[in-house]
């Protein structure tokens, strides 16, 4: 048997999350004596993913593939799964590879567990340690199917480097008319601006800042820190903020290395969407707010003072930095 | 237009999670049960359909009596008819199995479901269903329209959104966006008076293969108490954050 990975590749690029599944993947290969291939679309140079464990790569080069097709891209990897006799098939947590598990799981008749948030407990039974009820706490799954898939949470293994010396090989699966049944007619991406799904770090902001006027700060922050914006729930229903930076239960998870939370009071289903995070720093002026219950670092104090000094200390230490 | 809308049935967002029976099940002492939140978004934007265009709309449940107040729920919000799946939804792919039968058996053209439940948030169960019917799909739904068998629809991508186009049957994995959260409609009561007449029908569940299954749960371990720093210190919290936790 062997592992199979799908490394997504974008915009000239792996994405992160590409060489974070590539770490997961070597480390579950070693234990289980095989060896990791990943498949690519339309993917360019895919020697990067040989310093992460990768030992083959599938590279998928078709124009009708040019861009996202989730049942054609299914097809890809079903097929590359079979080509390589792969009993575990690895997905990370992007929008777009959540999109496409259920579908390779279905076509591979495989039993599928997604948000795998560490290395399986058990090989034999089959057991992973997986988020369930919005972060609140976490369920093993028993998969007990020939093939598997996961899919891995976001930030929950980590990146390693291992060196393998990597084969390439062209891979031509069979694309048929009926893939393309939802077609694409156009993207629009926020440009210039770090998204939630990317950061490692996100600074987010609730009613506290008393209103969308007083962004400014948050964005300025962010931009210091190479971090995205997010918000709260009852800022993006009061307009302040698009519905896209609603952080929580039920709106984006997030799972950085630091999630700083300004003027946000921590309600049960913002903490849901953010507990993932490695690192939380609150600021808020009042200081029984039950967000920093959760937190590892806490500022009590006034945002609109506190801010502006935050600003040019991280400007001064990133300065020293570079 | 025929929609089915499938409804999970889940704790309320604010509940506090905890386990019995040596932490092998969750415990519903003191649960209060909801519609899926990505659930309700859906069926808001299914009974827009039924005003606007005519549609019929059918909710679905796969589980057992206790779920019933959840489909009459949707019932009273303005769901002509429920179906409930007699059975417990133990595995995501157990659960599409069922579903994708009532989906044959009924011929809807278009079924909507939340992208995840929020209680085991395996976001497997619409893909699943596509994947068993060879219908269409479309996940991380914020925003759909037809005319005809003519669907146009926006997803939320990483980073932005897109838009696609696509025919019916459709199956959508559906979020936030399909609606406002200000649109979504509370039963009034003669939504609930009605809902008390309408069709809820019980059917057996098909054989299923069981691929997975929740042998344990567990709680995150406490955290140790917050470091407060002062608000005249904040070199302090730049120290901490690159020296002690090595995030900046």
């Amino acid at each position: 048997m062997s592992i199979l990975i799908y490394a997504e590749y974008a915009e000239g690029k792996f994405k992160k999350v590409a060489f974070e599944l590539a770490s997961y993947a070597k480390k579950v290969a070693e234990s289980l004596g095989t060896t990791v291939t990943a498949v690519t679309v339309n993917a360019g140079d895919v020697s990067e993913l040989s310093k992460y464990g990768v030992d083959k790569v599938l590279k998928v080069n078709n124009d009708k593939l040019t861009g996202f097709t989730a049942k054609a891209y299914a097809d890809v990897i079903k097929q590359a799964a079979q080509k390589e006799n792969a009993k575990l098939v690895l997905l990370s947590s992007t929008t777009d590879s959540i999109y496409l598990s259920s579908l390779v799981a279905v076509a591979l008749e495989a039993g599928f567990a997604s948000n795998v948030v560490g290395l399986p407990v058990s090989t034999s039974p089959f057991q992973v340690k997986r988020n369930a009820f919005s972060n609140k706490a976490f369920n093993f799954t028993e998969i007990s199917t020939d093939v598997k898939v996961l899919g891995l949470a976001k930030n929950s293994y980590g990146i390693f480097e291992n060196t393998s010396s990597l084969t390439e090989e062209n891979f031509n699966p069979t694309i048929g008319d009926n893939d393309f049944g939802v077609k694409v007619e156009s993207v629009e991406k926020v440009s210039g601006k770090v998204s939630i799904a990317d950061a490692d770090i996100v600074v987010s902001a609730g009613r506290g800042m008393k209103g969308p006027e007083n962004w400014g700060m948050i964005e300025e922050l962010a931009s210091v820190l190479g971090a995205a914006t997010a918000c709260s729930k009852p800022v993006s229903d009061l307009g302040w903020r698009p519905h896209g930076e609603h952080v929580g239960q039920t709106g984006k998870p997030v799972a950085t290395n630091l999630y700083i939370a300004i003027g946000i009071s921590g309600a049960i289903q913002h903490i849901a969407g953010i507990n993932s995070s490695k690192v939380k720093v609150v600021i808020n002026s009042d200081p029984e707010a039950p967000f920093f219950k959760v937190a590892d670092y806490g500022i009590v104090g006034d945002a609109f003072e506190i801010l502006p000094k935050l600003i040019e200390k991280f400007k001064a230490f990133k300065l020293q930095q570079s | 237009m025929k929609i089915l809308v499938c409804i999970s049935h889940v704790p309320d967002t604010t509940s506090k999670i905890n386990f019995t029976n040596g932490d092998s099940e969750f415990d519903t002492n003191g649960v209060q049960y909801v519609i899926n939140p990505n659930d309700e978004f859906g069926l808001t934007r299914a009974i827009w359909f039924q005003e606007q265009q005519g549609a019929t709309v059918t909710v679905v449940n796969v589980g057992g009596p206790e779920t019933e107040p959840t489909l009459r729920k949707a019932l009273a919000i303005g769901a002509n008819e429920a179906i409930r799946v007699n059975a417990n939804p133990t595995d995501g792919f157990f659960v599409a199995k069922q579903l994708a039968e009532v989906i044959k058996t009924g011929g809807y053209d278009l079924v909507i479901a939340g992208k995840e439940s929020l209680d085991y948030n395996g976001g497997m169960v619409p893909g699943m269903i596509a994947g068993i019917l060879g219908y269409n799909f479309l996940n991380s739904c914020t925003g759909v329209t037809i005319e005809g068998s003519a669907v146009t629809a926006v997803r939320e991508i990483d980073g932005g959104k897109e838009t696609v186009s696509t025919t019916l049957p459709l199956i959508i994995g559906g979020q936030k966006g399909l609606v406002e959260e200000k649109d979504l409609r509370i039963p009034n009561m003669r939504g609930i008076m009605t809902a008390r007449t309408k069709a809820l029908a019980v059917v057996e569940p098909v054989e299923a293969s069981v691929n997975t299954k929740a042998v344990k749960f567990e709680k995150p371990a406490a955290k140790s108490a917050v470091k407060l720093i002062s608000p005249d210190n904040l070199d302090e919290l730049i120290d901490l954050l690159h020296n002690e936790a090595k995030v900046i």
